[in-house]
């Protein structure tokens, strides 16, 4: 009880942090953008191409961008983290009898609610280029991405607790995000590649979860793709929190 | 308040164990201010964050407020706060925002935090800056907003570390009222700092701490007094060997030293020592240039014990 009650009011604090931070809200938004006009298009001209799925550009493309989206949204929490570190504020929490889940629960679920809203915002911007969404695909592309969310940001703050400096974490975020990012085929699918590369791919636990997003928009349905992709991203979930709560527990020195 | 015994941390390092706190004993008394002074690194900090509950001690016994430190740390973390050298705030929320969400984490009704946070901001005089984000704060700002945030819940025990380092002399004396007012309203005060003044005049009684050993520990006046009592100088015009010779040997002298045309008597009470010294002069005709008298410092304790002024040290 007292652990829910505080993950609410951590949660109330973060997401007020968030907003009063209106640069953070634009670059939420305008990046997937950016990647919607200035990328997407190149594709129109792939789809052709053997091998590329079904579906269209956009329906190919738009989901695996809010797996991408969830992906850097999340890796890059840490840096508020080691922030608040610095200004003492983590330890302020430490000396009080608040709940050490509910310190990561809190950001947690902020992190959730901004990834979510920003993939709304996405697939709204995203439907007069083509995209055909249905309402439970969005629903449950929305699952995928706050399975991801709370999974990828536990293991930011653990990495960011451990590291305590932007120094040393941020090439670890940027070495660890950008073959997750290339072995998940979000950018081009992963069916063009060549089959070295696809089972490599297979050991890196996004490329299900972009597999999955992509049949909840190409009308496959609930297949098992889905079902794949959303066990492994909540036991992705499970994992991140479980080494992050450890992480808030155990001392800060 | 607090009881410690042979509180110690060792930290590893890549040569070997560090002996951050080597055994610490003290016993702070109920709704004193207690300080704890000592050179930067000489472990005071890394005791307060023991006591405090952030780092578990390596070994050694401690009692904060009634509950045991390594077997109760949830039960003391209600009965204290702790004002980091840090700071506590985030820099994007206003001050009263960080007072309420503070109180309700120890478990306060919002209307409860709401009336209390007023009640801080009035008393720390904060009105004017509470509803603006705290990065428009000035330091004293900054620093009344960390006393306040560790003080939403009416701890019975605060823990300030370093309170007024970085600030300007006149937000350090605004600083020191408020300490004592706090002490006049029964809660109890554990300070760390590194200026001897500040140990001096605020504290009731004191530990020096250096490389993590208590070296002297007791009331400013007492521990002052243990060095050398008083030190009087005696300024004469001529002979200042015959001065030194007539004086030296004198009851209520402990030491003497001369240096140029000077004297430097170290006396119990200087208070006492003077009008005999004069008397001592005046009967051997010996015409007094000047007459002073020093009281000792508390670096002059710390010199005593450790052999070097805390100044430098620090």
């Amino acid at each position: 009880m007292k652990m829910l009650k505080d993950t609410w009011l951590m949660f109330q604090r973060y997401l007020l942090v968030f907003l009063r931070n209106p640069a953070w809200v634009a670059i939420g938004v305008i990046q997937p953008l950016l990647y919607l006009v200035l990328f997407a298009p190149l594709l129109k001209s792939l789809v052709q191409v053997p091998g590329f799925p079904a579906g269209g550009a956009y329906n190919v493309f738009v989901p695996g961008l809010l797996i991408q989206l969830g992906l850097f949204g999340a890796s890059g929490v840490g840096f508020g983290l080691i922030a608040e570190l610095r200004a003492g504020v983590i330890e302020r929490f430490r000396v009080t009898p608040v709940s050490r889940f509910a310190l990561l629960l809190g950001r947690a679920l902020r992190d959730i609610l901004t990834l979510v809203v920003q993939s709304l915002i996405l697939l709204l911007l995203a439907i007069p280029f083509g995209l055909k969404p249905t309402v439970v695909g969005v629903i449950v592309m929305l699952g995928l991405v706050a399975l991801i969310g709370l999974g990828m940001s536990s293991l930011a703050y653990a990495a960011a607790l451990a590291l305590k400096s932007e120094d040393s974490y941020a090439p670890l975020i940027f070495t660890l995000s950008l073959p997750l990012l290339l072995l998940s085929g979000v950018l081009l699918p992963l069916d063009l590649a060549p089959g070295w590369l696809q089972d490599i791919a297979k050991a890196n636990p996004l490329s299900y979860a972009v597999n999955a997003a992509r049949d909840l928009f190409n009308g496959k349905g609930f297949d098992q793709a889905v079902f794949e992709g959303l066990a492994i991203m909540a036991a992705l979930a499970v994992v991140g929190v479980l080494i992050g709560a450890r992480r808030f527990t155990r001392a800060i020195a | 308040m607090i009881e410690t015994h042979n509180l110690r941390k060792t930290f590893k390092s890549r040569r070997g164990p560090v002996d951050a706190v080597a055994g610490v004993d003290l016993d702070v008394k109920k709704g004193e201010i207690f300080g704890f002074l000592g050179p930067n690194g000489a472990g005071k900090t890394t005791t307060l964050r023991m006591l405090s509950t952030l780092l578990p001690p390596t070994s050694g016994e401690a009692t904060v407020a009634g509950f045991d430190l390594r077997r109760e740390p949830a039960k003391v973390r209600y009965v204290i706060g702790y004002v980091s050298q840090e700071g506590s705030s985030a820099p994007e929320i206003p001050g009263r925002t960080e007072l309420v969400i503070q109180g309700r984490l120890y478990g306060m009704t919002k209307e409860r935090a709401i009336a209390r946070a007023a009640e801080l901001i009035e008393s720390l005089e904060l009105a004017d800056c509470a509803d603006r984000p705290t990065k428009t704060y000035s330091g004293g700002q900054k620093r009344r907003l960390d006393i306040g945030i560790g003080l939403m819940h009416l701890p019975q025990l605060l823990f300030l570390d370093e309170p007024t380092t970085g600030l300007d002399p006149q937000s350090r004396a605004r600083m020191w009222d408020e300490v004592r007012r706090l002490r006049d309203t029964g809660t109890t005060v554990f300070l760390t700092t590194h200026y001897l003044e500040e140990a001096d005049a605020l504290s009731d009684r004191i530990a020096i701490i250096d490389h993590g050993k208590i070296v002297a520990l007791g009331t400013p006046d007492a521990l002052k007094r243990q060095v050398a009592g008083d030190v009087v100088v005696v300024g004469t015009d001529q002979a200042s060997d015959r001065v030194l010779e007539l004086l030296r040997d004198q009851p209520f002298v402990r030491e003497a030293t001369t240096a140029g045309d000077v004297v430097r008597l170290y006396v119990d009470r200087g208070e006492t020592a003077m009008p005999q010294i004069i008397r001592v002069l005046d009967s051997a005709g010996i015409p007094l240039a000047s007459l002073s008298l020093n009281r000792p410092s508390l670096d002059d304790v710390f010199l005593r014990q450790t052999g070097r002024s805390l100044r430098e040290a620090a």
